[in-house]
């Protein structure tokens, strides 16, 4: 296969890809045997508690480090000013929105703590147990500044500023205006304009954020062993921070306990960690524990909405406006910003239908609030939300079937490519294959007719769709376009081993999705190997290619791609030395299971292990001018499309109780089209895995703050996630639209589950309620708030 | 901060150590660095993460004292690898574990509530399992692997009547 050659792609006999095969690792992990961060353990190892500020705004009059100092098994007491006599300050900026403001950071408060949790100062202790005990030693003074908590609040002209040298709170603003607004205007029957409000709530992997990091003095390098999803990422920041060269700096993922995007950023206090192993020269770990997770992992969605939909009397779309406010904490997190949840709203609402015009704003306002960055699916949820609710009210008041609206007005299968009005193309999507699909999978009319009958026996069920649009496979112009040191490119190294089994080192990363199953199944399929012959390497910077990691929905796509083109290279080169063994060009032989047979015959002439021994051990076998390939690489950027976007469908089923306002689910669908499917057993738990943390967003998930900024339900006991006894039976079905912008033609699929799964399960519950005139359109939908908008409470 | 001599069954072997009165079971068996499926995430008793079993029962390894097990049998999946084996298989072949964070404790809750109720159905395996918190999969494939094997154990266990 040519380097370049979809058409050959096709015609590979495939026995991995596209298979539901059980993931290579998950043997082992089911034996409990892992090595997350927080089991790792080094000579002489010390450990890091921070002092969080107890305050929302406040100014660090002192820090009086010396009683801490002296209790027992404190090693050394460091303050953010201590960091930052070795750390040059950071700030997140994106070049092409220079409207974007970013406020200098440094990886601990220097004179004003501008959110409660943020760390002040740091204990390094022989156990976590002293260094925490040794906290309570630790005096500071401080002085109380005014909190500016509600993004509202933080936009008017006296509130109290959050960095004293910009003139006011607004982070950042952009507006688009697009389409024929007259024609529109002329054209509009029937306006559906609602007040959303979607809360801030956090991605609370299980394993918290992790980080050790030690300095080898003699090798003058750094290295650091992270719960991470992106280590070259840290690489950078850390360089960029302590003046350190990039290749002297080590970025170890081992086995990551969950992300879901919490841990693609770049922590402050992960980078004080470092700080501290450089200032120290000692090894330090730092383990986040659950109540100090909640107030310094980042927080997503947090937005307040208003959105219109105008529409003519017979339930054709028009236009879409889309007003949207969001406070992102106090600063842009480092170093891919906090503008993206706001960005994705405003590009992506209602972008699964045909808009004759659109209009949208966002504000982001600084806060006194735990920053916000990105958490799995981006904005999505809430674009997806504000689409496909609106349109569900909308068909409530025309009185047509929701499936019906949206046959109307979805974007037909055969108009792609198709651009948005705001700017974004669809190569090729299929909203109504989805669609078809889904209504077949869920019994639509069944599901209706029940729902008929139970009404009548004082049953409430609700059914709720939602069409989802994902955006993956990012190109530059994600993060590169915006000067933001984040590869878009993955690279891919394959290498024949003595004993004819291959290793495999590629950038991506796996924090579960199933990265390792997914590449050995390309590589085995294009380089013709057995999947068990194939050791895989991720995320460790010693080790692999260069490359971005895991984030955005590319790890399939874009590493899977430098998988299949090192796959394609190595197999060349093998065939190249086995000719040159069998004295019969290269183009007679092919490779299979790991043995390269005659193309006309079938036969089987050699196997890896006799190549390698060949090459490695008796090359005077070969021919004199043949100096053999024995390591290849693959490398890819999606270069073709900004985004690569896939879509499908979401349908819930619920059953609301009227009197408590609780609900129940009892099923949900979703069908996906990602493209190429490489194993469709890790789309379906991507897809299930995504739903179910959309669902969370939807009935459960919520950071409340008081009005000083005081988070009030930080823990796991207070802070509500979806168990599996709420959870529903979420059922999958797929439609393959492989995307012509890579040979291997997958797109991603982790983040779509989580983006419409709230939208569906609101309309459900909009469905579920239509008999008493009531909907909602805050997330999440406690049972408190339902009774509210079927105005049974207060 | 003074130490407690502490002693107990450690998956059959018998183990003394120290430990602070403070430290959770948890952290004491963490620490000793041999026992990787011990994992904490709450510490709170909440998320179920590192259940482990003290004389036959499944219990949060956060909840209970170090010093509370002196004298008690423990067990962690690593010591419960054999009555585990057709589960662990089940949870491999349907996917059910992402991350593997939650696994261990998962495992152990899931063997536990299909010994006490061999004929769970899916409403039941999911009530069984509503103390464990999995992040990563949304639980369907869990439940279904739990199912599975239910299922299994209890052809199996008709078949070795039939024998008789």
């Amino acid at each position: 296969m040519a380097g370049d050659d979809i058409s050959a792609f096709a015609q590979l006999q495939m026995t991995h890809i596209g298979k539901p095969l059980p993931r290579p690792n998950a043997e082992r992990l089911s034996r409990g045997a892992a090595r997350y961060t927080p089991d790792i353990d080094l000579p002489g190892l010390l450990h890091v508690a921070f002092l969080r500020s107890p305050y929302a705004h406040a100014r660090i009059i002192s820090i009086d480090g010396s009683s801490a100092l002296a209790c027992e098994g404190v090693i050394a007491v460091l303050t953010g000013a201590d960091l930052a006599t070795i750390a040059r300050p950071f700030e997140a900026k994106l070049d092409h929105l220079p409207k974007l403001k970013a406020a200098k950071q440094y990886p601990m408060a220097v004179d004003v703590a501008r959110h409660q949790g943020e760390a002040v100062a740091a204990i390094v202790a022989a156990t976590r147990a002293l260094a925490e005990d040794a906290l309570d030693a630790l005096r500071v003074e401080w002085e109380e500044l005014p909190a500016v908590t509600d993004p509202v609040r933080a936009l008017e002209a006296d509130a109290p500023l959050i960095h004293a040298q910009m003139p006011d709170n607004l982070a950042f603003i952009a507006e688009i205006k697009q389409g024929d607004h007259a024609a529109v205007e002329a054209a509009t029957q029937l306006s559906v304009q609602r007040d959303f409000t979607f809360a801030r709530h956090t991605g609370v992997p299980l394993e918290p954020r992790a980080i050790i990091a030690t300095f080898d003095a003699i090798e003058d390098r750094l290295t650091v062993y992270q719960s991470t999803q992106t280590p070259f990422q840290t690489q950078a920041a850390l360089s960029a921070m302590y003046g350190m060269r990039e290749s002297d700096i080590r970025v170890v993922a081992p086995d990551v306990g969950g992300s879901f995007g919490v841990k693609l950023h770049t922590y402050a206090d992960e980078m004080a960690l470092c700080g501290i192993a450089l200032l120290l020269k000692r090894p330090v770990k730092f383990v986040s524990d659950r109540l100090e997770s909640f107030v310094s992992d980042i927080h997503a969605r947090g937005q307040s909405v208003t959105a219109r939909m105008d529409l003519t009397a017979d339930g054709t779309l028009l236009a879409m406006n889309v007003d949207a406010l969001s406070g992102i904490g106090p600063w842009s997190v480092y170093p891919r910003t906090s503008v993206l949840e706001g960005s994705q709203v405003l590009t992506m609402s209602g972008c699964p239908y045909q808009l004759r015009a659109y209009e949208g704003r966002l504000r982001l306002a600084f806060q006194n609030k735990a920053p916000m960055g990105a958490y799995r699916a981006v904005g999505h949820p809430i674009a997806m939300a504000l689409g496909e609710l609106l349109i569900e009210s909308a068909a409530r008041q025309v009185k047509m079937d929701p499936v019906a609206i949206r046959r109307r007005n979805l974007v037909p299968d055969d108009s792609y490519p198709f651009r948005t009005l705001t700017g974004l193309r669809f190569e090729a999507l299929s909203h109504h294959r989805c669609l078809d699909r889904l209504v077949e999978l869920m019994d639509y009319e069944r599901l209706r007719r029940e729902q008929k009958e139970l009404r009548q026996k004082g049953v409430y069920r609700g059914i709720g769709l939602a069409a989802v649009v994902e955006l993956t496979n990012p190109g530059p112009a994600l993060y590169s376009v915006g000067n933001v040191r984040v590869s878009a490119q993955d690279g891919c190294q394959i290498r024949l081993e003595p004993d004819g089994r291959v290793t495999c080192a590629i950038s991506i990363t796996d924090q579960g999705q199933g990265s390792f199953a997914a590449i050995g199944q390309v590589i085995a399929d294009v380089a013709g190997l057995n999947q068990a012959d194939i050791r895989i390497i991720m995320g460790d910077t010693a080790h692999v290619p260069y490359g971005g990691g895991t984030y955005g929905s590319r790890g399939a796509g874009v590493g899977g791609e430098a998988a299949l083109r090192a796959a394609a290279a190595f197999r060349q080169n093998m065939l190249s030395i086995a000719g040159a063994l069998l004295q019969t060009g290269p183009d007679e032989l092919e490779m299979r299971e790991g043995a390269v047979m005659s193309k006309g015959s079938g036969q089987r002439q050699l196997d890896l292990r006799a190549i390698a021994d060949v090459a490695y051990f008796k090359p005077d076998q070969l021919p004199k001018d043949l100096q053999p390939l024995l390591s290849s690489s693959g490398h890819f950027t999606q270069l073709t499309d900004t985004f690569v976007f896939t879509n499908g469908f979401q349908a819930s089923h619920l059953e609301l109780d009227i009197e408590t306002g609780f609900v129940r689910l009892l099923e949900h669908w979703a069908v996906e089209d990602c493209g190429r499917i490489i194993n469709p057993l890790l789309v379906g738990e991507q897809m299930r895995g995504g739903i179910a943390q959309g669902i969370g967003g939807a009935l459960l998930e919520e950071c409340v703050y008081d009005e000083s900024g005081q988070l009030v339900n930080g823990s796991l006991v207070d802070y509500l996630t979806p168990s599996s006894a709420i959870m529903p039976d979420i059922r999958i079905a797929h439609i393959e639209t492989p995307t012509k912008t890579s040979i291997l033609g997958a797109k991603g699929a982790g983040e779509a589950g989580t983006a419409g799964a709230p939208a569906a399960v609101l309309n459900a519950i909009n469905d579920a309620m239509a008999p008493f005139g009531a909907e909602i359109f805050q997330m999440p939908a406690t049972p408190e708030r339902i009774l509210r908008a079927m105005g049974r409470l207060g | 901060m003074t130490h407690a001599r502490v002693s107990m069954t450690l998956n059959g072997v018998r183990i003394e150590g120290s430990a602070e009165p403070r430290m959770h079971l948890a952290d004491f068996l963490r620490l000793r660095g041999d026992l990787p499926s011990i994992r904490v995430s709450c510490e709170y008793g909440v998320c179920g993460c590192c259940s482990l079993m003290v004389d036959g029962l499944v219990v949060r390894g956060c909840l209970l004292l170090a010093v509370q097990a002196d004298g008690r049998d423990v067990r962690t999946l690593e010591g419960m690898a054999e009555q585990t084996q057709d589960l662990r298989a089940a949870f491999v072949e349907h996917n059910a574990l992402q991350c593997g964070y939650c696994t261990p404790a998962m495992l152990l809750t899931a063997h536990e509530l299909i010994t006490v109720a061999p004929d769970a159905d899916r409403d039941a395996i999911r009530d069984g399992l509503s103390g464990n918190y999995c992040r990563c999969t949304g639980y369907h494939a869990i439940v279904d692997a739990v199912e599975a094997t239910a299922q299994a154990r209890r052809t199996h266990k008709g078949d070795d009547h039939d024998g008789r």
